[in-house]
């Protein structure tokens, strides 16, 4: 049996999707061409704007299609570091506000920025990964330009307060941006609710194609192109559009108009069995994340005395694909800096795996998977020396 | 289109991560004539490593394990427990870390940290059992010595920076802040980096 329990990393494509990309592939003129052929695929990426706007409840010219999520928060950081007048004046107010947990398109973008002048402050979070209000509210002054808190966090799937958070930042007269880039398409995201000036969404963590996202830009919030060299995206996106991705993005957006409502209950079910079921068969266990206010879709599992690349090994060989916060899979030496923000020791970060599902996930795949699970750590455990006599867990069994 | 690629590690170590040889079972190292850990969980690896010796002839004739930690630190003490039997105590002793890596079909490089724990703990296993058969003589310690004064850096120290990925005195000084303040230290530094270099590396 193979099951697919990382749809935080990326999803298949939707059948849909799939069906209207393959009928894509014949357009291929430039929409900035003004021939025929340019007009169809202008009119084609003009069309899935539309949908995109639609679904996040934003104006057509309030959306620009870029290259990845990546992108799209690289640009919204990288605001601070242009002086122009157009731009948010990085003199003025020249400190940023972000959190612990956010992507690392995130973190090093701010890292990169704070080398060129620009102040970084970053919120702490509590032990389910929630950012305090309280917290922000210190940080608040009018230096401040501008506040990005993700929405929903990729890791542990926790999803914080943007609206509350938004009305906080512009009574301080500073600009926010959230990364919703694992909220949208899951949990319903409508950008004049929530406030925001700045959105990142990305397509294929909701069954589109990789290669495309979008940038939600407030109508009249000061902007600046990361890209340059070109007038495509009203001059704030240089280079040729990438067709066919922005076609399958808004079938896939599409897709998720319809499927979404009656998908997250069903998630919701398949998460508690894979809970239940996973501290019912292995102990010395822990759950990370917040246990209600989060993703559906998401189980972060940290599990004592085992390394993560190996469960993550294991399982592969079992057809099972997770993935693990442990350093050993990152290729760095830490492990993951949201569970290590969130306050989880080291030694259970190495021992963490992510379970993240999707629309095609099933009741048997769950059942599967926590008939494999027990098995696998019960023998990763059989060799590790944390229950060895003495050794840090050997009491527990 | 490609199918399903390979794994990041060779078959030989593919094998050893999916069948480990010499697993210690249970908990009891009562049998075993000298015991060795090194390592700790909160760092994402530890090794345990347990022989049994022929005392007349100084040879190893059992050796078992339990690891911590990720698919080459499993695989690299299943194939150190094999190298080692049938070897003296003095052969075993000086195995190192890339006659490991070597015997495993070789390690991506920033996994080769994964394999140093097991010749570590094997060493601190010989070196238990000369001390408890009362040959303290021979107990070889791992001595660090200091090498930058002003940052107490050790040959240890700037070792490790090797294994995790320091390749020129920059880079070094970047992870271990060695020679950063009166750089006297530099050409013994210098030195110690491409040795290590081509201990660990072969470059």
């Amino acid at each position: 049996m193979k099951v697919y329990f990382d749809h935080n990393a990326t999803t298949p494509l939707h059948p849909e999707v799939k069906r209207e990309m393959i009928a894509g592939m014949e357009m291929f003129g430039n929409p900035s061409s003004m021939h025929a052929y340019g007009r169809e695929a202008r009119a084609n990426v003009e069309h899935a704007r539309c949908q995109v706007a639609n679904f996040i409840g934003a104006k057509e010219s309030e959306i620009i299609f870029v290259g990845s999520g990546s992108e799209a928060n690289n640009t919204v950081l990288s605001l601070f570091v242009c002086s122009s007048s157009q731009c948010i004046p990085g003199s003025r107010r020249s400190t940023i506000i972000t959190t612990k947990i956010e992507h690392p398109c995130v973190l090093e973008t701010a890292e990169c920025l704070a080398h060129r002048g620009v102040k970084v402050k970053y919120l702490d979070v509590d032990r389910y990964g929630k950012i305090d209000l309280d917290q922000l509210a210190t940080l608040l002054n009018d230096k401040v330009g501008i506040v990005s808190v993700m929405m929903a966090n990729n890791e542990i799937g926790t999803l914080q307060d943007i609206e509350a958070i938004t009305k906080m930042v512009h009574e301080s007269g500073a600009y926010m941006h959230t990364d919703a880039v694992q909220a949208v398409g899951k949990v319903p995201v409508d950008v004049r609710e929530l406030g925001v000036d700045f959105l990142t969404i990305s397509a294929h963590k909701i069954y589109g194609p990789k290669g495309v996202g979008a940038l939600f830009v407030k109508q009249g919030t000061p902007y600046c192109p990361l890209i340059r060299g070109g007038h495509q995206e009203r001059g704030r996106r240089a280079g040729t559009e990438n067709t066919l991705g922005i076609l399958g993005m808004a079938r896939a957006v599409e897709m998720r108009m319809f499927e979404m409502p009656e998908e997250e209950e069903r998630l919701l079910a398949l998460k508690q069995v894979l809970r239940k079921g996973i501290e019912e068969k292995i102990d010395d266990i822990s759950i990370n994340g917040h246990p209600t206010d989060s993703l559906a879709s998401t189980l972060n599992v940290s599990f004592a005395g085992v390394e993560g690349e190996a469960i993550l090994l294991y399982l592969d060989l079992e057809g099972i694909a997770v993935s693990t916060g442990s350093a050993c899979a990152s290729g760095s030496l830490d492990p993951s800096h949201v569970l290590l923000a969130t306050g989880v020791d080291a030694e259970r970060a190495h021992g963490s795996i992510r379970f993240s599902m999707g629309r095609e996930t099933t009741m048997q795949e769950v059942e599967y998977l926590l008939e494999v699970l027990p098995r696998v750590i019960k023998q990763i455990r059989n060799m590790s020396t944390a229950y060895i006599k003495g050794g840090l867990h050997a009491a527990s069994r | 289109m490609l199918q399903a690629g390979e794994w990041a590690y060779s078959e030989t170590l593919k094998e050893h991560f999916m069948n480990p040889k010499n697993i210690l079972q249970g908990e009891n190292t009562d049998d075993f004539d000298g015991v060795g850990m090194e390592g700790n969980l909160q760092c994402g690896d530890q090794m345990m490593v347990v022989i049994k010796v022929d005392k007349e002839k100084d040879i190893i004739t059992d050796c078992q394990w339990k690891t911590y930690g990720c698919a080459s630190a499993i695989a690299s003490t299943s194939v150190l427990s094999e190298m080692v039997k049938g070897r003296t105590l003095d052969a075993a002793f000086h195995i190192s870390p890339k006659e490991v890596a070597l015997e495993l079909g070789g390690l991506p490089d920033h996994k080769i940290h994964c394999s140093v724990l097991g010749d570590k703990a094997l060493r601190a296993a010989i070196n238990n059992y000369y001390t408890r058969t009362g040959q303290e003589e021979k107990v070889k310690q791992e001595q660090a010595k200091v090498i930058c004064q002003c940052m107490n850096i050790t040959d240890h120290d700037i070792e490790d920076a090797v294994l995790e990925g320091a390749r020129t005195y920059f880079e070094l000084q970047e992870r271990t802040k060695c020679g950063t303040v009166c750089g006297q230290c530099k050409d013994e530094t210098e030195v110690l980096l491409a040795k290590f270099k081509h201990l660990h590396f072969g470059i």
